[in-house]
């Protein structure tokens, strides 16, 4: 699994069927005798951990680093050869990488199945799972959903991925984002062909919210901006407090791919709509579903 | 006459490829292209030649060669109004236009420097997306590059 688009709708909801049952038994022994490499050439600890946990969980042994100066890659080998030589030891490589289309390319030169936990701002595709997984099991079906997504949109792999998922399922967007940061033309573009409908605002306003289903956060990163002064008053700007939930639908729910900085206020942590540490949660079940598809366990 | 027959022997092909049409400024890429530095047999470049369709354009002829029609193809990246005449024995036997196949395999540089393929010694793979404007995307980033931004590898 190198990407989502990969996956036709089918086999989305096989997965997210997969996940729900994870989640009702998630220690199960059906990945006993399997061995999982997780290799990390950039440092990501959630993912690694959801990964290594899911496998855990369903008796499998993990190998692997979490950090490409452990591994021969400081010394100069090739991603290539570093793949084939893990491959001789495991079941299945879960990777991360910063280069963009390394879990591609190593996904045609390996043996085994390759599953990408991030390459680069490519794709993330378990990250897409978790958050389809979360939207199903918070609103009861994916169909027809006014996603909000706010805050670094241009760089924010995780809302590109979601939103190319969610075609299948008539979603309607806004897109609430700062000029600098704004959603690039690639996927306005991909709305327009597959007659999805958005809107794009730099307001993050109280209509926008009131109207949304899912509310989609995102983090600001200080490194994508010149000017610093510019920057914090962006983050403000994008920033959710509870109060602005006051007057949402019943059914909004809040989500972020976490790590979370300011852009959602700790006051918001107790509405019972913040749905954030929930969905992070979801992601060890989604995992799990991954990996058996992986590995071809029905 | 003996100076009609001097031209006649530069001109004249009698088994091999020529290929017409080529925009002038398209010219040495195509001969770099083709590796046209190291074949051993004759080969007749033109450039900057008077065309009624083109204003100025490029030729090669290249005695006793014949390409498979793929390598051929890649011409039309960067010289989409080539066309390819085989001769054989002073005919031309073929006549065609090159046409731009949907994978190009080791051809093109990705743009994108934080791509794998830029990273890795490994063969570039792009499909053509559109063809006017030309547009490729590359099948390991997803990136997905103009015409001003393709490099020859």
């Amino acid at each position: 699994m190198v990407s989502i688009s990969d996956l036709s709708k089918e086999e989305i909801v096989g997965l997210l069927q997969r996940a729900a049952e994870f989640e009702k038994n998630p220690n199960q022994r059906i990945l006993e005798g399997k061995v999982v490499a997780t290799l990390f050439f950039e440092p990501s600890t959630r993912t690694r951990l959801s990964f290594e946990t899911a496998v855990n969980r369903l008796g499998g042994r993990v190998i692997g680093f979490s950090d490409a100066k452990t591994s021969s890659q400081s010394k100069g080998e090739t991603l290539k050869d570093t793949i084939m030589m893990v491959s001789n030891y495991a079941d299945v490589i879960v990777m991360r990488h910063p280069l963009e289309g390394a879990a591609r390319y190593a996904s045609e030169i390996s043996p085994v199945p390759i599953v990408n936990a991030g390459d680069g701002a490519n794709q993330h595709p378990s990250q897409t799972m978790l958050d389809l997984y979360s939207i199903y099991k918070t609103q009861g079906t994916l169909d027809n959903q006014v996603i909000t997504m706010v805050g670094d949109l241009k760089y924010g792999r995780t809302v590109h991925s979601l939103l190319e998922a969610m075609h299948f399922w008539n979603p309607r967007f806004n897109f609430v984002a700062c000029e600098e940061l704004k959603m690039p033309e690639k996927y306005k573009r991909f709305c327009d062909e597959h007659g999805i409908a958005y809107r794009e605002t730099t307001e993050f306003s109280q209509e926008v919210i009131n109207e949304t289903d899912i509310l989609y956060m995102t983090r600001v990163q200080g490194e994508r901006f010149t000017d610093v002064l510019e920057y914090e008053r962006t983050k403000s700007l994008y920033t959710l407090h509870n109060a602005m939930l006051e007057n949402s639908k019943p059914n909004l729910k809040v989500l972020h791919p976490l790590p979370r900085i300011t852009e959602i206020d700790q006051d918001v942590d107790d509405n019972p709509k913040a749905y954030f540490f929930q969905q992070a949660k979801n992601g060890l079940y989604a995992r799990q579903a991954i990996l058996c598809r992986a590995l071809g366990i029905e | 006459m003996v100076k009609d027959k001097k031209e006649l022997a530069v001109a004249a092909l009698r088994n091999g490829t020529v290929i017409d049409h080529i925009p002038s400024e398209s010219l040495f890429q195509v001969v770099d292209m083709l590796g046209l530095r190291n074949v051993t047999t004759s080969v007749t470049i033109g450039f900057n030649l008077s065309s009624s369709e083109m204003g100025k354009k490029g030729i090669i002829k290249i005695a006793d060669v014949e390409y498979p029609e793929d390598v051929l193809n890649r011409i039309a990246l960067i010289a989409p109004t080539a066309v390819v005449n085989i001769i054989k024995d002073y005919d031309v036997v073929a006549k065609r236009p090159v046409s731009l196949p949907d994978q190009l395999f080791d051809i093109v540089k990705c743009p994108n420097p934080k791509c794998i393929s830029n990273n890795e010694p490994m063969r570039t793979h792009f499909e053509v997306v559109a063809h006017a404007p030309l547009q490729l995307r590359c099948h390991f980033c997803e990136c997905v590059a103009p015409a001003s931004e393709i490099t020859l590898k």
